[in-house]
């Protein structure tokens, strides 16, 4: 596949592995923070920390929609689609079995009874819509920026073509604020807990907002920003470049995804966004809290097909587990070996918090990709037998 | 039924009728829908005695029965490379394959959908005695039951088999030892994307087809080059993919095991559609690969055998076994990193994170 | 955080639809988000959306960068 598999060479990748263990200055430590889950999925999955050396460490950030989505907000739809039976509740894969209140998750509710579907697009739910009109579709959106212009584009043309029948529920998040966030916090204040040297800018959230909303971080909190892009070279340079910042003593944003991130982003799509959606107050993100002003909402003149103005829709917060440390670990400042609750109560199949929910969060990237760094090393270091050369 | 004339007799419309209730009474619809659907299409002596069960030859001197069973609820019924007919065959054949038997007869019990076209069935039918014939294997003996519209899927099909094991052979998932090299018979990742491909709302166009298809061929080269004792493990790495079948194997045997990715065959288009939905090509279910876990000095000798069989073309060496007290599979990555394989939790589902 | 693949564009359809392929599998998905999009451009598709172009100068440049990196400034370090 063009542009894909190019950037997931072997031979370049041990090349930038040079580059780095020449480059990174073996008196100190450096430590990163991915933002983005697709990022911390990319590293773990390729085993990208294997050829970084010893002094440059990865920190998984906050940037996982399913992750940071309250439970409540999963509650909400499951009872909406339990108490309607003309509810069709249509969601993302990734949501269908986050663990939510009472045992219960959309997956389940679809064994109790509720019409719950996976679709690939927000497209595929209008769709629905307009193919069932004695059916009430809600689509359940959620994510970043990059996943929020789809939902805005359908709650236009449903608007457009008066489908009554369709709605939405809200999650869309903001990145900047969650790392704002991370930056505030009392560990990388005044606790000076958190050691974070730089951050690696998501590369499809950048492709829509740009890469201006950086500066503000690097200028005010001096950490340099390098936007790279999705596969494990990308990766590789972006670190390079954090590493020559850092050793530069500079603090600037950089973008190593050129081919698809210009400084703007994409204008088109940020205008249909703003039309459609606004700013929340305020939002709770699981594990970081209620933020302010973070999160997004339909706004009035679409409220026809705002799913939480239709039905009436509450939101309980729930608290996580009280050993859960998803909240130090979003934050950079604990690693998931060091949740008691990590690996024991706390497993992909029963997830305790959201670090854990979904495959790119830390503890579950940890725990399905590289949970066999934490034990002592058995056949990790030989390499892996002749398959090259007798097969 | 012989004081009735034949005319009187009306055959089944097999283009133009659906199933109904009656056909699973055990009257004259059920024996007519035995007779002019599942005889015809089956067509052996067993069946033609008409009887309640299949009286069996005893296995040669020195030679043990495996019997293995399957049932089959594949949804979309049909898809490219196949069908649930020809699906219900290959599963319990590769299932005695794998077993290091040869496959010989097969049960199959049908629950069929009220409502359900008989056109459509024949189709399966049929399918699945073609299937049958390419594996050479015969349907000896059957059951036919009905339920109600919106109880069934269309229908669901139950095959049981028996094979013959001839002596020496003792393939077993806890078999495995440290240094044993781990085998592949080919791509990884079609049976499942086909079927993928057909799902509402993830629908995309390739030409990704089922390799579903009977191993026991692949089964009786190996033990045609190799010494019995040399094969410790064979498996048919269907639900959950190679990675849930390795770490079954891993598990039983009490070893670890270590991959090459770059060694393990997945087709470009397998490999591109996984990439759009966000899966994981070892995740992917197959319906007609073959792991072998083998001696190391036999190996080669093993995989040769493999890739001069039709269906081992691509057969390929992807790692082996290890001592680990964790019994983790891992592997090298292409990028040249390392990373586990682990057990799914449940069936993988395609994301947008 | 967001699984997004570049693909081609080889058909352009009705109303910001277009088909595009990857590794031989097609699909067809919306260009609503992306403004002069043609035949044989590259998109970076995200949920059945382009999100934007790929420029293919630059994703050349990139790759000459990562390459450059695998070749030792100077001996004997």
């Amino acid at each position: 596949m063009k542009y894909v598999d190019e950037f997931r060479d072997g031979t370049l990748a041990a090349g930038l592995a040079r580059a780095i263990a020449r480059e990174a200055d073996r008196g100190r430590d450096y430590a990163f923070m991915e933002f983005c889950g697709g990022h911390t999925h990319a590293i773990s999955r390729y085993g990208v920390s294997d050829l970084l050396p010893a002094n440059v460490r990865m920190i998984h950030g906050p940037g996982c929609p399913v992750c940071v989505l309250p439970i409540g907000r999963v509650d909400m739809a499951i009872r909406l689609a339990l108490a309607r039976p003309e509810v069709i509740l249509c969601t993302y894969g990734d949501c269908l079995r986050v663990p939510a209140s009472d045992g219960l998750s959309l997956l389940k509710a679809k064994a109790r009874g509720a019409d719950v579907r996976m679709v690939y697009s927000a497209a595929d739910a209008l769709a629905l819509a307009a193919r069932e009109p004695a059916r009430e579709v809600v689509f359940f959106a959620i994510g970043f920026e990059t996943t929020t212009p789809p939902t805005a584009l359908v709650l236009r043309e449903a608007a457009a073509r008066g489908l009554a029948n369709f709605s939405v529920i809200c999650n869309h998040v903001l990145t900047p604020p969650a790392i704002t966030a991370i930056l505030d916090s009392p560990a990388a204040g005044e606790l000076g807990t958190l050691h974070l040297d730089g951050f690696i800018g998501p590369a499809h959230v950048s492709t829509l907002i740009g890469s201006r909303p950086y500066e503000a971080f690097a200028a005010r909190y001096r950490k340099p920003v390098v936007i790279a892009g999705f596969e494990p070279l990308d990766v590789m340079q972006a670190i390079r470049m954090l590493v020559r910042q850092v050793n530069t003593g500079r603090a600037e944003v950089e973008n190593e995804f050129t081919r698809a991130v210009v400084r703007d982003g994409n204008p088109k799509a940020q205008a249909i966004v703003s039309e459609v959606l606004e700013l929340r107050d305020e939002f709770e993100w699981r594990g970081l809290g209620v933020l302010a002003r973070s999160a997004l909402r339909i706004r009035p003149a679409f409220a026809p097909w705002d799913a939480e103005a239709k039905f009436g829709l509450d939101y309980r917060p729930v608290p996580d587990h009280r050993a859960c440390e998803c909240g130090a670990i979003l934050r950079g400042v604990k690693k998931p070996a060091d949740c008691k609750l990590f690996g024991t109560v706390c497993t992909p199949e029963t997830p305790m918090g959201s670090c854990m929910v979904s495959s790119e969060g830390a503890c579950a990237a940890h725990y399905n990709y590289g949970r066999f760094r934490d034990l002592p090393a058995v056949a990790a270091d030989k390499p892996v037998t002749q398959a090259q050369e007798s097969a | 039924m012989n004081t009735v004339k034949p005319a009187y007799v009306r055959p089944l419309d097999l283009s133009k009728g659906h199933v109904d209730l009656g056909f699973g009474a055990g009257g004259r619809a059920m024996a007519q829908l035995i007779s002019e659907l599942f005889m015809r299409a089956f067509a052996n002596d067993f069946l033609a005695r008409g009887d309640d069960g299949a009286v069996l030859p005893a296995p040669a001197a020195g030679e043990r029965l495996v019997m293995a069973t399957d049932a089959h609820v594949v949804s979309p019924l049909s898809y490219p490379g196949g069908d649930i007919g020809s699906l219900s065959v290959h599963g319990t054949v590769n299932d005695l394959a794998v077993m290091g038997a040869r496959p010989l007869y097969l049960a199959a019990s049908f629950i069929l959908e009220e409502g359900y076209a008989l056109a459509e069935l024949a189709r399966i039918v049929d399918s699945m005695a073609a299937a049958a014939r390419a594996a050479g294997v015969a349907v000896v003996t059957g059951d036919t039951k009905v339920v109600e519209q919106g109880k069934g899927d269309g229908v669901f099909i139950t095959t049981t088999g028996v094979g013959a094991l001839p002596a020496g052979r003792d393939p077993g998932g806890a078999r495995a030892r440290s240094g044993d090299v781990v085998l592949l018979s080919g791509r990884i990742g079609d049976h499942g994307m086909a079927i993928m491909a057909q799902r509402e709302s993830l629908a995309f166009d390739s030409e990704i087809v089922s390799d579903s298809a009977p191993i026991h061929g692949l089964v009786e080269a190996l033990y045609a080059a190799v010494p019995a004792e040399a094969i410790r493990v064979l498996r048919d790495p269907t639900r959950g993919g190679l990675a849930t079948t390795l770490n079954e194997i891993a598990t039983q045997s009490g070893v670890g095991m270590e991959l090459d990715e770059v060694a393990i065959p997945v087709s470009p288009q397998v490999h591109a559609a996984c990439e759009l939905l966000g899966l994981d090509p070892l995740y992917v279910a197959n319906e007609g690969k073959l792991v072998v876990l083998c001696a190391p000095e036999h190996a080669g000798a093993a995989l040769a055998a493999l890739r001069a069989h039709p269906l081992g073309a691509e057969a390929a060496r992807i790692g082996c076994a290890t001592a680990d007290p964790q019994h983790f599979v891992q592997l090298r990555t292409a990028l040249g990193g390392r990373r586990m394989v682990d057990w799914i939790a449940g069936e993988q589902l395609p994301r947008i994170c | 955080m967001c699984l997004a693949i570049p693909a081609r564009i080889v058909e352009l359809l009705d109303g910001d639809q277009c088909r595009v392929e990857l590794g031989g599998v097609r699909k067809e998905i919306s260009l609503a988000l992306v403004d002069g999009a043609a035949v044989g451009d590259y998109v970076i598709v995200h949920v059945g959306y382009a999100l934007t172009k790929l420029d293919a100068e630059e994703a050349a440049q990139t790759l000459a960068l990562i390459a450059e990196a695998g070749i030792a400034p100077e001996a004997g370090r």
